[in-house]
């Protein structure tokens, strides 16, 4: 059995920058990704990103995954299996894994899951019909593969992900006739609304779907305007002709692979879902078990990515010596509080003090 | 529905691949995975739930739900979302859970 000193699970923002800074410093790392390239959902970003210039800020998602990539690539210790799932992790520290038709199992003396989030789903009528997918899985259909979901699409969610995913709809020739949001105003940046505004995209709050129809794939939505407590009110349904609707309502962490490691794990709504308690290194309550990006919160890839370098960093201090450990330590630290300042950011850090942990308990 | 002009993307088909899906040879491209290939095709319905029967097409394309899950060279329950498509492949819709051989 091959034996590491880090294995990482999951190649995104978070993953990739753990494993360049655990082998940076002289760490024996494997890298496990299930897709066949490295970025996670950063290849399907075509916008460019806010944040700081050190989290590479007015860069585009994609061309940041090609720059984490060459770091990685440079690096000496650090093995990279894709179109890998990861299976299960063991007390002993061994973890199973699936590639194509071959088991494979590894030992490691740490290991970090960074397998992300995904898509959540909204109830209604039909809501499984060919044709309803969720907003990422449409971004990546059309921004990877090049191909369109169909020829018109009602966005339902006016979060940031949605008013992107609108515009990318609009720019690969897609109508998109209507962007529906169940709350009173828009919660992604207005930067993006008025973008879709402007190419004559109506975005109606107050709205939900109340059922789709079709007969093997959708052909119908027929959405309502919503009372003050999320109720539909009879009487003000409009039917829309669409082959395609993307859900964007929200993202929740894949944490299960945590829950099945034996962390112990809360449920924190402003995280996104099931989550681990943790320390500040982002070591769960299993030893030598971290978590770095949307999978212990769901936040953006830029803090992903910190996340990542500090449990990179942290493992590499622990197992080797890094000289200069405080010095870098202090500066990711003050990138990620810098990255959390604002009001959503305010609102994710509440979250995270119901799941820190002190450092008696590691 | 490909896209042919994108003003930021360029797309990659140099090379043709040609697969079978329930019987029909329908064509895409080196680097796509067998749902982007199918959707590329026009075809939604993947596969058919095992209890009701309901249509199924895929929902998160990232490896996550399931939701694609075919039948591929007689194998079932592959996720076409993360596979990626290759040259003489015989894809099929799946109605059941798969059995075990
Ligand atoms: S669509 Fe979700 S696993 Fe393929």
């Amino acid at each position: 059995m091959k034996h590491y000193d880090v294995v990482v699970v999951g190649a995104g923002p978070a993953g990739m920058a753990c494993a360049i800074n655990a082998t940076k410093h002289g760490l024996t790392v494997l890298l496990v990704e299930r897709d066949d390239f490295l970025g996670g959902q950063l290849i399907k970003q075509t916008h460019m990103f806010f944040g700081s210039e050190k989290q590479y800020a007015k860069t585009r998602g994609i061309d940041i995954a090609t720059i984490l990539k060459k770091e990685l690539l440079k690096q000496d210790h650090v093995d990279i299996m894709l179109d890998t799932s990861a299976l299960a992790i063991y007390d002993d520290k061994v973890i199973t894994l699936l590639n194509h038709h071959d088991y494979i199992k590894v030992k490691a003396n740490a290991i970090v899951v960074a397998t992300g989030a995904s898509e959540k789903v909204l109830a209604f009528p039909n809501n499984d019909l060919p044709g309803i997918y969720g907003a990422g899985a449409v971004q990546t259909l059309m921004n990877v593969h090049g191909v369109k979901p169909g020829k018109s699409v009602v966005m339902v969610g006016a979060g940031n992900i949605g008013l992107i995913v609108s515009y990318q709809l609009l720019q690969a020739g897609v109508d998109v006739k209507a962007v529906v949001e169940a709350s009173d105003s828009i919660g992604g940046y207005l930067v993006h609304a008025q973008k879709l505004r402007r190419l004559g995209v109506p975005i109606l709050t107050n709205h939900s779907v109340k059922e789709a129809h079709g007969a093997t794939a959708l052909e119908e939505l027929i959405i309502w305007k919503l009372d003050e407590n999320f109720s539909g009110i009879a009487g003000t349904e409009k039917r829309i002709e669409t082959d395609t609707c993307c859900l964007s309502v929200g993202l929740k962490p894949s944490s299960e692979m945590l829950r099945q490691a034996g962390a112990e794990m809360t449920y924190v709504r402003s995280l996104g879902g099931y989550v681990p308690y943790i320390n500040q290194n982002h070591e769960t309550t299993v030893n030598n078990l971290f978590v770095c990006g949307d999978v212990s919160g769901i936040e953006e890839a830029s803090s992903a990515m910190v996340e990542g370098f500090i449990v990179g960093l942290t493992l590499a201090n622990r197992f080797k010596n890094v000289p200069n450990f405080s010095v870098l330590m202090t500066d990711l630290k003050t990138q990620l509080k810098d990255l959390r300042a604002g009001e959503t950011g305010e609102h994710i850090m509440k979250g995270i003090k119901q799941i820190m942990r002190g450092d008696h308990h590691a | 529905m490909r896209i042919s002009s994108h003003p930021i993307l360029k797309f990659n088909r140099d090379k043709e691949l040609s697969f079978i899906f329930d019987g029909r040879k329908l064509v895409g491209y080196e680097g796509e995975t067998i749902a982007a290939a199918l959707h590329a095709n026009n075809i939604k319905v993947l596969g058919h739930s095992s209890v009701k029967h309901r249509p199924r097409g895929f929902y998160c394309a990232i490896g996550n739900c399931t939701s694609c899950n075919m039948i591929v060279n007689d194998e079932p329950n592959v996720r076409t979302c993360i596979t990626l498509l290759e040259d003489g492949m015989v894809v099929k819709t799946q109605s059941n859970k798969g059995e075990l051989k």
